[in-house]
C-alpha cells in the first residue's frame, strides 16, 4: 500500500518535472517567436531606409511593383554624396562639433564628479542635485532665450555655438554617471595615495580615471551620441550650409522646395547613422552598464 | 567626509593638539578650494547657459513683440486664449501621456522576453532592438516620413497588398497625431527596455523560488513579486520619459511641421515656429515656459524617487 503510494507520488513527480520541463521549453520558444515579431516591427524603418538608398531616381519614381525591395541596386547615391561638397561639410563640422563638445564634456564632468564624489565643499551637496536636476531641462525649453545669447556672443550661424552649447546637454549625465562610478571606488586606495604623497590631480589620474574607465567609456558614448545627433539648436541656429551639422544639413539641403531625391536623402542618412550604429556594436555593453548603474545599484 | 585625516587625531597626545589641528584645519580648507576650484567648470557652464537663459526667458516672455516694452503677462494671457495654443496643449499631453503608456507596456514585455532567453543570446537581440534608439532621430523620422509619403507610401502598399485601401498618414489631424506617437514609440521603447531588463536581473531569484514553493503561479508572481521589486525604476524611468517626450522636438517638426491645421504642434515646435519663425521671440519663451509646470512637477517626483532608491540600496 505505502509502495504504491510512494511509486505514485514518484510517478506524479516525474510527470510534474516532465511538465515543467515542457513548459519552459515552450516559454523559451514563445519567447524567441515574440521577440523575432517585435525585431522585425522595429527594424523596418532602418532596413527600408537602407533599400531606398540602394535605389535609383528612376526606380523610385517608377513606383512599380514592391516598394521594399531594390530591384536594380545602385551605389550612384552614395557616390554622389561622397562627391558633393556640401555633404562633406556637414559631415566634417559633425565631427569636429562632436570631439569639441565630447572633450569638453568630459573634462567638466570628471573633475566635477571626482570633487563631488570625494572632496566636499560648502553646498556640494546641494550641487550634486541640482546637476542632476539641470539634466532634466529640455533643450526645447531653453532655445529661445539662448538665441539671444549666442546673438550676444557673435556666434549666430556659426557651429562653434554648438560646441558651447552642447555640454549643458552631455555634461549633467555625464557628471551623474561619474558619480557613480568614483563612489563605488573603495576609499582605502585614495588614502593609500594620500600617505604616500599623491596630490589630488595625480590621485584623479593615477587611480580614479583608470580604475572607472567603464564609467568614462560610457560617459563618452552619451556624450557622442547628444552631439551628434542633436537637432533643434542646429536648426535654430544655423542657416547657412557651409555651417550646417549632418542633421539640419541632410533635412534643408537635400530637399529643395517639393523636390525630395529620397534615394541620396536615405542614402545621407545611412552614413550618418554609421558613426553611432559602429559605436555602439563594440561599446553597447559598457553603456548600457553605465546607464542602469542608477537603476540597479542607485 | 573625514577619510584620511581620521588617522592622527585619536593618537594625539593632548599637548600636542594644538599644531597638527590648525594645519588639519588648513588641510581641510584646502581641500574644499580645490574641490570648489574642480567643480568651477561645471557651475560656470550650468550658470550661463542654464539658469541665466531660465531667468532670462521668464524676463524675455514678459515683453513685447519687438522686445521694447513691458507688457507683463498679456503673452500669457494671449497665448491661452488662442485656438491654437489650446491644441498645443491637448496634443501635448495627448503625445506625451499615449507615447509614454505605450513605451512602458511594450517595453515591459520586451524586457519579460529578453529575460526569458538565455543571457549569452540577449545581447544580439538586445543590439537589434537597441537600433531605433541608435540612429539620430531626426534621420530616422526623416525615414518614417519617407514610409508615410502620399504618393510612394511603402506602408500603403502594403495595405493595399492585403485589400484595404490607402491611408492619407499625414494628411488627417487625427492619424498624422497617430503617425507622431507611432515613431515616438518606436524610439523610445528600447530605452524602456534596457532599463525593465536591469531592474529584472536585479530581483532575486531567490524571491521567485520562494513564491513558487507559496504556489504562486507566473500571474502571481509578476504582481506580487516582480512589479513591487521594480515599482521604484518603473516609476523613475517613466517619470524621465515623460519629461524628455513632453519636450519632443524632433519628430514632430520632422513629420509634420505642426500641420494639418495645426493639430500636431507641440509646445517645442510652437514656441519653434512662432519664435524663431515669425520672430517673436516673447511669445515663444512664454509658450515654452508653460512646460515649466509639469516638468517641475515631473522632476520633483524622479528626484524624489532616485533619492528613495539610492536609501533603498544603501540600506
Amino acid at each position: 500500500m505505502s509502495a504504491t503510494t510512494f511509486d505514485a507520488a514518484q510517478s506524479r513527480a516525474i510527470s510534474h518535472r516532465h511538465s515543467l520541463h515542457r513548459q519552459r521549453a515552450w516559454a523559451l520558444w514563445g519567447s524567441y517567436v515574440a521577440l523575432a515579431v517585435f525585431v522585425v516591427m522595429f527594424l523596418v524603418p532602418p532596413f527600408y531606409m537602407v533599400m531606398t538608398s540602394l535605389k535609383s531616381s528612376a526606380e523610385i519614381s517608377a513606383q512599380k511593383g514592391d516598394p521594399w525591395i531594390v530591384h536594380h541596386p545602385t551605389l550612384a547615391n552614395f557616390w554622389y554624396l561622397i562627391t558633393y561638397p556640401n555633404f562633406q561639410t556637414y559631415y566634417l563640422n559633425s565631427v569636429i562639433v562632436t570631439v569639441f563638445t565630447v572633450v569638453i564634456s568630459m573634462v567638466i564632468a570628471v573633475l566635477a564628479a571626482f570633487s563631488l564624489a570625494r572632496m566636499s565643499f560648502w553646498g556640494s551637496q546641494t550641487l550634486a542635485t541640482g546637476v542632476f536636476l539641470t539634466y532634466l531641462i529640455p533643450a526645447s525649453l531653453l532655445f529661445l532665450p539662448l538665441f539671444r545669447v549666442i546673438g550676444f556672443l557673435g556666434l549666430i550661424n556659426s557651429y562653434w555655438c554648438l560646441v558651447l552649447l552642447y555640454p549643458t546637454l552631455a555634461v549633467p549625465f555625464c557628471t551623474w554617471i561619474m558619480i557613480g562610478y568614483f563612489s563605488s571606488i573603495p576609499k582605502e586606495l585614495d588614502e593609500a595615495a594620500l600617505i604616500d604623497g599623491a596630490g589630488y590631480l595625480q590621485m584623479l589620474f593615477k587611480i580614479f580615471i583608470p580604475v572607472a574607465m567603464p564609467g568614462i567609456i560610457a560617459a563618452t558614448i552619451f556624450a557622442f551620441t547628444v552631439a551628434w545627433g542633436q537637432f533643434l539648436y542646429p536648426l535654430a541656429y544655423l542657416y547657412t550650409s557651409n555651417q550646417m551639422v549632418l542633421t539640419v544639413g541632410i533635412v534643408s539641403d537635400l530637399i529643395r522646395g517639393d523636390v525630395f531625391e529620397w534615394g541620396k536623402i536615405m542614402a545621407a542618412n545611412v552614413l550618418a547613422s554609421l558613426p553611432p550604429i559602429l559605436i555602439y556594436a563594440f561599446l553597447m555593453d559598457y553603456y548600457v552598464a553605465g546607464l542602469t548603474a542608477g537603476a540597479t545599484k542607485g | 567626509m573625514a577619510d584620511g585625516t581620521s588617522v592622527p587625531v585619536g593618537v594625539m597626545a593632548p599637548g600636542a593638539v594644538a599644531r597638527p589641528r590648525g594645519s588639519m584645519k588648513k588641510f581641510a580648507q584646502r581641500r574644499s578650494t580645490i574641490a570648489f576650484c574642480l567643480c568651477l567648470p561645471l557651475i560656470l557652464l550650468i550658470a550661463g547657459f542654464v539658469v541665466y537663459p531660465a531667468f532670462y526667458a521668464i524676463y524675455l516672455s514678459m515683453l513685447n513683440k519687438k522686445m521694447t516694452a513691458f507688457v507683463g503677462l498679456s503673452n500669457f494671457a494671449f497665448l491661452i486664449r488662442r485656438h491654437t495654443f489650446q491644441l498645443v496643449i491637448f496634443q501635448s499631453c495627448l503625445f506625451a501621456i499615449t507615447a509614454v503608456v505605450f513605451k512602458a507596456l511594450i517595453g515591459f514585455v520586451m524586457a519579460h522576453l529578453m529575460h526569458n532567453i538565455p543571457g549569452k543570446n540577449q545581447r544580439i537581440w538586445r543590439g537589434l532592438l537597441l537600433v531605433p534608439w541608435v540612429i539620430p532621430l531626426a534621420l530616422s523620422t526623416l525615414t518614417w516620413w519617407w514610409m508615410f509619403d502620399p504618393s510612394y507610401s511603402a506602408l500603403n502598399w502594403i495595405l493595399e497588398q492585403l485589400g484595404f485601401s490607402a491611408v492619407p498618414w499625414l494628411g488627417v489631424g487625427w492619424i498624422a497625431r497617430f503617425c507622431t506617437i507611432t515613431v515616438n514609440v518606436w524610439y523610445g521603447t528600447p530605452f524602456f527596455m534596457i532599463m525593465y531588463l536591469a531592474a529584472l536581473k536585479s530581483v532575486p531569484e531567490q524571491l521567485y523560488e520562494a513564491a513558487a514553493i507559496d504556489g504562486a503561479g507566473a500571474v502571481q508572481k509578476l504582481f506580487f513579486v516582480t512589479i513591487p521589486m521594480m515599482r521604484n525604476i518603473i516609476a523613475i524611468t517613466v517619470l524621465f520619459s515623460l519629461i524628455v517626450t513632453f519636450a519632443d522636438f524632433d519628430i514632430v517638426r520632422i513629420l509634420t511641421s505642426g500641420g494639418p491645421e495645426d493639430m500636431t504642434h507641440v509646445f517645442a515646435t510652437y514656441a519653434f515656429q512662432v519664435g524663431i519663425q515669425s520672430g517673436d521671440i516673447p511669445l515663444g519663451a512664454a509658450d515654452s515656459l508653460f512646460m515649466f509646470p509639469i516638468l517641475a512637477f515631473a522632476a520633483f517626483f524622479v528626484l524624489r524617487g532616485v533619492n528613495r532608491r539610492s536609501r533603498e540600496i544603501a540600506a
